[in-house]
Parts: C-alpha cells; structure tokens; sequence
C-alpha cells in the first residue's frame, strides 16, 4: 500500500527530446556523483608514482600495487578504527530508528499534554545544527566524564539523529488508515503488539530511509570524534586517517587505502536497504 | 449473546458536542440499524459501544456490565470497518488469527475457528493469499471472517458494503442477513443506505445531527414516521410534502386547505389543532395514483417522467410551485410540458404540525399501504 504507482510512459515522439535531456542530466550527476569515489578506489591500487604520474589511468599490471593496504592493514589500529567506527554507527542507528520510530508513534497517536510542545521541540532540532553546541556538548561530556568514550559519540549521534527520523517516521505513520489501529485494537491487541506487528512492519520503506540518512552522516563524521574521542583506543576510521597526512608527508596510497576500506561497509548497506529506500522516498507521492 | 443499553450517551469533540444523549436499548439477538445522513453521529455512536471513543457522559451496558472504561478487547465485541482494515502484510490466514494469539486459545482452537470462519465465508482456498491479491467482496468477506473467528456477543458493522459495488452489494447483503440468522449474535450495523436498513433490521434507530428521531421495525417507520425527518429519510423517492391550512375542524374532521384552493377532509388528530395553523401534508409516492379518484387531487404539470421498467416516476410541478413525485404505473403516459392529474387516498396522507412531529390520527393505527 505505501509502493507507488509507476507512471504511464509519455508518447515517444514528442518527449523524445525531453527525456534525451533528462537521461543527460542524470547521466552528468551520476558520473559527478561517483567520480571521485572512482578516483579513490583506483588510486589506491596504484604505485605512489603511478597515483601522481596519471591519476585519472586506472592501475594496469605495470602501476598496480597493494603498498596502501598493506601499511594500513599492517597497523594493527585501523582494525581498532573500524570496530569503533562500526560499534558506534550500528548503536547510534540502532538507538535512532528504535526510540524514533517509538516517540513518532507516540507522538502521532496518543493525544497528551505538551505532545505539540515535544513535537515543535524536535523540529526545532532539524533546523538547529547540532554542531552549533559543540562547546557545551564537550563541557558537558568532560562534566560526565565520558570524554574518550564511544558512549559520548553513540550520545551525540543518537541526538543528532532522533529530530529527522521523528518526522518522517511520524509522517509515514499518520498515513496508515485509523482503522487498521482500531481493527487491531478491537481484536484486543495490546498498543505494544500495535506498534510491533502491525506499524512497523507497514512503515519498513520509511525506517530504511532513515537509516541510510541516519547512518551517512554519522559513519562519514569527523568533528565529533576529533573533538570527543581523539584517544587512541577510541579514534574511528575518519579520524584514523589523518595520521596517514602530515605537515610535511602525506602517505597517499595508505590514505587511498584506508578511505576505499571506509566505503566499503556503508556501500554493502546501502545496497541493502536501497530497494527499500526508493520505495520510501517516492512513497505518498501517487495516491 | 448479550444486549446493549445506552442511557444519556454524550460525545463531545472539544468544544463541539455531536451527541446529545442518546437513550436505546438493543435486545440479544437483535439486529439493529443506525442510519441517518453523514454526520449525524451514527458513526461515532458505533464507535462509543465498540470503546474506540471515549464517553463524555452516560452510561453503556454490555450483557449487563457497565462497560464505560473497559477497553475494546474486553467488551466480546467484535468490528468490521468500512474500510475492511485487514493488516496488508499479513495472509488472509493470518488476518484472522492474529487477534486470537492473544486470546490465549492454543493453536488448535485458533486453527480449528479460522478454517471454520473461513469455510462458512467461502474464504478456504484464499487463506495464503494477501489482501492485496483479493477482490473488494473477498476483502470484505475476510473482514467479517476475522469478526466471527472472535466469536463475540456483540457485533458491530460500520458502512460494511459502501466500497462494493452494486450487485455485490446485494448479495452480500444477503450474506450477512443469513450469518445473523446462524450466529443468532446481537449486531448493530450503521448505514446510510436506506435500502440496507430497511432489509436487515430488525430495528431501526434513525438519527439525525446527534438524536435520534424514531426507533422503530422498518414497517414502523414506513408507516409511522414520528416526524417530518424520519418521513422524508425512509422510502424512495422520498415522501412529497405539502403545505396546508387549517380552515374548520368539526365532528371529528378536519377540513384543510390545501395548494389551489383545494380542500380535504380528513379525520381529526388526537391532538388538537388550531384554525389558520399551518401544517404539512405528507404522501409517499407510491400512494399516489393518476386520475381523481382520491380524496386529494392535484392537478399540474409534468416536468419529467423516468421509466424505471416496473413503474413511472412522474415529476409534478403544481400552480403554485411546489414540486410532487407520483409513482405511476409502467404504462402512463407523461410527456414532459402535459398536463397530469393525481390524487391520493385520505388514509394513505400523513399529518405533521408546525414543528414537525407527526400527528396521529385516530384511524391510522390500523392503516396499510394502498
């Protein structure tokens, strides 16, 4: 019920000239879009030389190299980074879409005092960005004591996170029918059961959407980690790099290396939901 | 099985009130029919006894248990939406199982009352698919299946068969006018199709903007509209209405004026009327005849004639504007701009005073249809 309907093609001969500038377009985008990811994964198969001398040639049998992976592999921290990156984007995500999709529920269904207030004060989230508090959030974890854990970032990202995924999580859930919630409850299913069985299983498309823009950011961030977690056992992949670039020698291919390593993981998931995520994005437009 | 007592029912929203006390009582076993125009509360009156709503005051009874803050599940009530609301990502199967899980049956008894649901609806060979793979009547059939497998005391239909489309509409109206006849529950069942109620009720509770106007059986209200609302909401075409005046009253009569100058006499209402009121003369189409052989004859211009196979719907415009529907024969002739003369017989006209009750007249009570 939330897929939408394809639309019915336009006769060929009078929009032939449209869609060739459309399909040009999107071509255009896609190959400005996937360029530099191109660029990054080539080069890091590449001689250091090869990387300098002709960095648009992808690697032959002559330029080809593991050298990046190898100094980056052989540091036994980048492991460390990217358990740490991986722990906190899964737990911050996971903490997102669960007490998201709960307080959307909550905030669409059930009529209570202050429910406009707590609705406004997230949105008031989205517009203000979090970063705008960096000082504050670090005075305050220094205060707590979590200064160099993974626990201030899962924090912070969970609180960055928690205004977007109530919006679109909210709005996805004020589209499914009243009385599919009042069938339920008729049939003497407990609003937990509600929640679990009948409402998420409807709006999965849109916990997908959230997902992917939820963890994104958060897998991509450096400001948090650096100004959180610069300790050595608590460093995440983007913040791992930069000892790869110094003042004076920046190890190219052990940056390639590792920055094509850090992709890796968001693109498997990507991929996964990203069935998911077209439905979710174009869901409620037909109807 | 359990009856169902409303007593001063009262619904607010907000500031808005939309019912203001609502008395009925329904019988075990009864089928009763709420029906009235949209947004006449009928609706959230349904909704009040399934404890989807709140009660804003009066109280609520089901089998004898004072049920005001008892949530749904626990009322053995059991709701088919209009819109069907089955759960679209689970199988037909499923849909009628799943409010069962929680009724601590155990899996034999859920699987034993889903195949029996399901055998009674026709609905066996389905049981895998989706709701999206099912027609509209299928849909709905598995929307009653998931009522019945709940096997409640009460059942309550909202608008049940508005999504279907006509023939279907029929037959499964005679579907669930068979089920009841089986399942002997109680049912409450809103419409606003005037056909449905007449044919499944055994009681009618027709309302308008939050009361209800008359309780009644179907015939009842036929042919005892309590008032001018009720005369006009039941029967099709609707019952015409003419203005008249009171000109003598004397020996148990009552001499009207009616439109054109034209004058009836018809036995006096019990209650009693005063010379110069204006009251309002009502005849049901069907009642009227063409030709001048009834007490009341009118005479006026046809502005239009629909042939509907079995009969002839004539539209009248009289001398003085008021506009009049005869139900004729197949066979009459009414060309639109003709002149067509119609008369109804004294003991088919209804009586209604200035604010619109009806008035009751002494030979009434024992009064049939022409």
């Amino acid at each position: 019920m939330l897929g939408g309907c394809p639309q019915a093609a336009p006769p060929v001969n009078r929009h032939r000239a449209a869609r060739a500038a459309v399909h040009a377009a999107l071509i255009l985008y896609t190959l400005l879009a996937i360029g530099p990811i191109l660029l990054v994964l080539m080069n890091s198969f590449k001689a250091r030389r090869a990387i300098f001398g002709d960095p648009l040639a992808p690697p032959t049998t002559e330029t080809f190299s593991l050298v990046g992976y190898n100094s980056v592999l052989s540091k036994a921290d980048f492991t460390l980074y990217f358990v740490n990156s991986v722990t906190v984007t899964i737990v911050s995500l996971g903490a997102v879409l669960l007490s998201g999709a709960m307080a959307a529920w909550a905030l669409t269904e059930y009529r209570f005092r202050g429910n406009a207030i707590i609705a406004l004060y997230m949105a008031i989230g989205i517009m203000v960005p979090i970063r705008l508090g960096s000082v504050s959030i670090l005075k305050f974890m220094v205060d707590l004591g979590l200064v160099n854990t993974l626990t201030a970032l899962v924090l912070v990202y969970t609180a960055m996170g928690l205004p977007l995924a109530i919006l679109i999580l909210g709005e996805f859930m004020q589209q499914i029918p009243r009385d599919l919630r009042d069938a339920a409850r008729c049939d003497g299913v407990s609003e937990y059961r509600i929640f679990w069985s009948v409402i998420l299983p409807l709006i999965r498309p849109a916990v997908a959407t959230v997902a992917v823009f939820t963890m994104v950011p958060i897998w991509n961030d450096l400001w948090f980690p650096l100004i959180l977690a610069p300790g050595r056992d608590t460093q995440t992949v983007t913040l791992g790099v930069q000892q790869f670039i110094g003042q004076y020698v920046t190890d190219w291919n052990a940056v390639l290396a590792s920055l094509s390593l850090a992709i890796a993981p968001i693109l498997v998931l990507y991929v996964l939901f990203s069935r998911s995520l077209v439905r979710g994005l174009t869901a409620g437009a037909v109807k | 099985m359990a009856d169902v007592v409303l007593k001063g029912i009262r619904k607010s929203f907000g500031a808005t009130e939309v019912l203001h006390g609502i008395d009925l009582e329904v019988k075990d076993g009864e089928f009763v029919v709420f029906v009235g125009p949209s947004g006449c509360g009928k609706s959230t009156l349904l909704r009040i006894i399934a404890g989807l709503e709140k009660i804003t005051a009066g109280e609520l009874f089901i089998g004898g248990r004072f049920v005001n803050d008892v949530p749904p599940a626990e009322r053995k009530i059991a709701m088919v939406f209009q819109s069907y609301a089955l759960y679209p990502h689970m199988s037909v199967y499923r849909n009628m199982a799943f409010g069962l899980k929680f009724a601590k049956l155990g899996k034999v008894e859920v699987d034993r009352r889903v195949r029996h649901a399901a055998e009674i609806l026709g609905l066996t060979p389905l049981l895998d698919r989706k709701p999206a793979e099912l027609s509209g009547g299928q849909r709905q059939r598995v929307a009653i299946g998931r009522a019945i497998v709940r096997e409640p005391s009460v059942f309550l239909f909202d608008e049940p068969l508005s999504n279907l489309d006509a023939a279907l509409r029929i037959n499964t109206r005679v579907e669930i006018a068979k089920l009841h006849r089986e399942l002997s529950a109680t049912t409450i069942y809103v419409t606003h199709d005037q056909i449905e109620a007449m044919t499944l009720a055994n009681k009618i509770v027709v309302m308008n903007q939050g009361r209800v106007e008359q309780v009644g059986s179907p015939l009842d209200l036929y042919h005892r509209p309590a008032n001018l609302f009720v005369a006009g909401f039941i029967g099709s075409p609707q019952m015409n209405f003419i203005a008249a005046k009171v000109e003598a009253t004397h020996s148990g009569l009552v001499i009207l004026s009616v439109v054109d100058g034209n004058e009836v006499a018809l036995p006096s209402p019990t209650l009693p009327l005063t010379l110069q009121e204006t009251v309002t003369l009502g005849i049901r189409p069907e009642h009227m005849t063409e030709g001048c052989d009834g007490a009341l004859k009118f005479e006026g211009e046809v502005e239009a004639a629909e042939h509907l196979g079995e009969a002839t719907l004539v539209y009248l415009r009289l001398a003085n504007g008021t506009r009049l529907i005869v139900r004729a024969p197949d066979d009459t002739e009414a060309a639109p701009g003709a002149r067509f003369k119609a008369s109804a017989p004294d003991r088919s006209i209804h009586l209604f005073a200035t604010d619109g009750s009806a008035l009751t007249r002494a030979r009434q009570e024992s009064r049939r249809p022409a």
